[in-house]
């Protein structure tokens, strides 16, 4: 009885994505797309993450994943409050350990990013991209490299993070936090994309949410990833000899999420170009 | 309303409490309601306290024999059956003992790459690599290589490929049948059925020449490639490629699904199905991105060599390489190139003039009668030769072909030189001293800058050549109408007054 506390407890100190303790483990799992973290950058990580989550006072400090740059790549990390849904800040470093807080995301923002950038990130975060948007008119749009990280990892966020149902729950006063008692999805219930959700304020509407028979409020606040169109792009497999389950995102290519079924173990990390894939219509 | 939102939740919170549990045939309502039913039927003192026991002695009493004679049935789930596979990986043969260690196998030791691998910030995990190297064991004891080489891995949908590239032994010329199927694809010509009314118009449609495949061992086809989805499951050898495929494969993007055998589904049509077009993109990603340090490969050096502009198509190792520090390699483009011939955009390695082959149809035809347009001369295709440097590479969308760095800024005397490609984003290379390797972990798509944009379709064709019994012509109006009749009732008048005249000349005489 003591021992299945005892696990139950270490289980959940191990959670979540790419929580600062978990970091190796968790690399691992997710090598199976192709990319690794070096084992310098691995090191560093580890120590200046737990530097960063003391200054800043964060509950909880995630590695959120790394943007490939043309000559330097962005590591970006994310620090979590009390509220995981609003409480959100994220960090970015070019060599793991000296920290920037990137610009909270604003529409104009966003709006600008979408007109200006181009292309591939440079790895220069002073970069300043221009886009003159006719000859006649004398109207320059300029916006940073900075800028256009902030804008991709908030948009990698609300169209791509991933957690299992029953991970996150939503008290009745709102703070979105972590389920102690969550321990892990089924096999069968790992199989089926209904069961993995986004972490992002919810988008559908409330009365489609009440369909299955098992709909509870505090855990089915969040959109489902079977609703996401187009269908398709997501991909579910089973990896590592079928233990870990492992969901890869064809609109944003470079997103793989993984979860070990029957254990609290969940995290989502994104190693890629930070460009949306607009050719996912055709891919599919 | 409120009304019926305490209901729904009220109608939901029973249905989960009368859920069955997973490990009996029990539910929690049930239990209850027997629980209380107790309580009211034997009302004992302190109830809330003893409430325990009596849920327990409950329990005790329903409990039902579970035993049976009947043995379990157990269907193995997808994961044991793959641990099945993955056992014999860690199987050795018998005359293991009888062969010495110390001999060259053809398996590449994939844990070193992997090592040097992991610093350039690409892999695929340790116990991966593992299953790996020991499947690319048994792949090279199976069939009998001299080499082989982890080319890489490709994402699909469902599953995954991981790819091993090896060389064509001496003298291992296949024939394949594919070749004539094509042809004979090629030839049918719609078939006309002359009425004895109207001829049916006949098509004048031709296939443009076909450009002939490249024999195995060359060109592109100088490596031929097994895939697999999971270390442990059987190799699977994959098709030669063929030009057009190549072409198409260049004209479309389409994601693979991890089956071997599902269709390409796209426009313009690609011939084949999945394991042509991985083949296909195969190809494609080896000519654009294998690269090795300059010098570690030379040209192979026959007498009566012709003009080395014409193309090598071979390259040797060059056994005086003495190796180029990992400094100097992360300092220039110029000191990798290219080892695998760059394909032209025929689909080819080296051009062929697809319209010789028709030349001689053209004769034969000559000879019966027929007409045939001689198909202009298409221009030969020059491509860079081999081993040219990378500084050399075009530019595509802004973006620079190549990116090259020391893998560690704090330890750079340790570091190794990493060259990532940005035109197929996936592809990697390191270099460190004498050692190098290339790898792929992607989706097999080519950066397409602003997105892909498909190829539109070619315009409708003439049906018919235009003539006058087709062409139109506006009708004539009533005046005209008018006029032409009067003409030619004033010309047969003339006529018929011509005809009296000689009539009456005739009947004088």
């Amino acid at each position: 009885m003591f021992y299945k506390l005892i696990k139950l407890f270490e289980d959940l100190k191990n959670t979540l994505k790419m929580d600062s303790n978990s970091l190796p483990h968790f690399l691992d799992v997710v090598a199976s797309s192709g990319s690794v973290l070096n084992l310098e950058e691995r090191t560093a990580l580890q120590t200046s993450l737990v530097i960063l989550k003391k200054n800043y006072k964060f509950q909880r400090v995630l590695f959120w994943g790394k943007i490939l740059g043309l000559q330097q790549d962005y590591f970006v990390a994310q620090g979590r409050g009390e509220d995981e849904m609003r409480d959100r800040k994220s960090l970015y470093s070019l060599n793991c350990l000296d920290w920037l807080l990137l610009p909270s995301v604003t529409d104009a923002m966003v709006e600008e990013v979408s007109k200006a950038a181009q292309g591939r990130f440079t790895g220069d975060p002073s970069f300043v991209y221009e886009l003159q948007v006719s000859k006649q008119e004398e109207r320059v749009f300029k916006v940073t490299e900075e800028k256009r990280l902030a804008v991709t990892v908030h948009q990698i966020d609300e169209e791509a993070s991933v957690v299992p149902r029953g991970a996150f729950i939503r008290s009745p006063s709102g703070p979105v936090q972590i389920n102690r008692s969550f321990s892990g999805l089924s096999e069968s219930e790992a199989k089926r994309l209904e069961n993995f959700m986004h972490f992002r304020e919810s988008k559908d509407l409330p009365r489609e949410k009440q369909q299955k028979a098992e709909w509870t409020p505090a855990i089915d606040f969040l959109d489902v990833l079977s609703e996401d169109i187009p269908k398709g792009s997501w991909s579910l497999q089973l990896e590592c000899a079928s233990r870990v389950c492992v969901l890869r995102s064809l609109l944003w290519l470079g997103l793989t999420f993984y979860h070990v079924p029957m254990t609290p173990q969940h995290g989502y990390v994104y190693i890629g170009l930070g460009m949306k894939n607009l050719d996912l219509p055709f891919m599919l | 309303m409120e009304c019926s939102e305490a209901d729904s939740t009220a109608a939901s919170f029973k249905a989960f409490l009368q859920k069955s549990s997973s490990r009996s045939d029990r539910n929690l309502y049930d239990h209850l309601v027997l629980l209380l039913v107790k309580i009211m039927d034997e009302r004992p003192h302190d109830a809330v306290d003893v409430l325990e026991d009596m849920s327990l002695e409950l329990k005790r009493a329903l409990f039902k024999d579970r035993q049976s004679s009947l043995r379990e049935h157990v269907t193995p789930s997808a994961g044991d059956m793959l641990a099945e596979h993955q056992l014999l990986l860690f199987k050795q043969e018998q005359d293991f003992n009888h062969e010495d260690p110390t001999v060259e196998t053809g398996f590449p030791n994939v844990n070193e790459t992997a090592f040097y691998l992991e610093q350039a910030g690409v892999g695929l995990g340790r116990e991966e690599t593992q299953r790996i190297l020991l499947a690319l064991k048994l792949l090279v004891e199976s069939q009998g290589l001299p080499r082989c080489r982890l080319w890489g891995k490709i994402l699909g949908t469902e599953s995954s490929y991981i790819i091993a590239e090896a060389e064509y032994a001496e003298g291992d010329g296949e024939q394949s049948a594919d070749e004539d199927l094509q042809e004979e694809e090629e030839e049918e010509e719609s078939g006309t059925q002359e009425s004895e009314t109207d001829p049916v118009p006949r098509s004048t449609y031709t296939h443009p020449p076909m450009v002939p495949k490249e024999a195995v061992g060359t060109g592109a086809n100088r490596c031929f490639y097994f895939v697999c989805t999971e270390p442990g499951l059987p190799w699977v050898k994959l098709p030669p490629v063929s030009p057009a495929q190549i072409t198409a494969a260049r004209s479309i993007c389409k994601a693979f699904t991890g089956r071997l055998d599902s269709p390409v589904l796209s426009y313009p049509p690609f011939p084949g199905n999945e394991a042509n077009y991985l083949r296909a993109q195969i190809a494609r990603i080896s000519a654009g991105t294998q690269v090795s340090p300059s010098g570690f490969y030379q040209a192979v050096e026959e007498e009566g060599e012709e003009e080395e502009e014409t193309g090598r198509d071979q390259c040797q190792v060059n056994p005086e390489f003495e190796g180029v520090s990992s400094f100097e390699m992360a300092q220039s483009l110029s000191s990798w190139v290219h080892h695998i011939q760059h394909i032209l955009k025929q689909g080819r390695c080296t051009w062929v003039n697809p319209a010789m082959k028709v030349e001689d149809d053209s004769i034969e035809e000559a000879e019966a009668g027929e007409k045939d347009e001689r198909p202009d001369e298409p221009e030969p295709e020059y491509g860079p030769p081999l081993l040219t440097n990378l500084s050399q590479d075009a530019e595509l969308f802004h973006t620079p072909p190549w990116s090259l760095r020391l893998s560690s800024t704090i330890t750079p005397q340790h570091a190794v030189a990493v060259l990532r490609s940005n035109l197929w984003p996936g592809a990697f290379a390191f270099s460190n001293g004498k050692r190098f390797e290339n790898i792929y972990v992607g989706w097999g798509l080519k950066y397409t800058g602003q997105g892909y944009s498909p190829c539109v379709p070619p315009p409708p064709q003439q049906e018919y050549p235009s003539g006058p019994e087709v062409t139109e012509m506006v009708d004539p109006s009533v005046e005209e109408e008018e006029e032409m009749r009067m003409a030619l009732e004033e010309q047969q008048e003339v006529q018929q007054e011509s005809e009296e005249e000689e009539e009456d000349e005739e009947d004088d005489n």
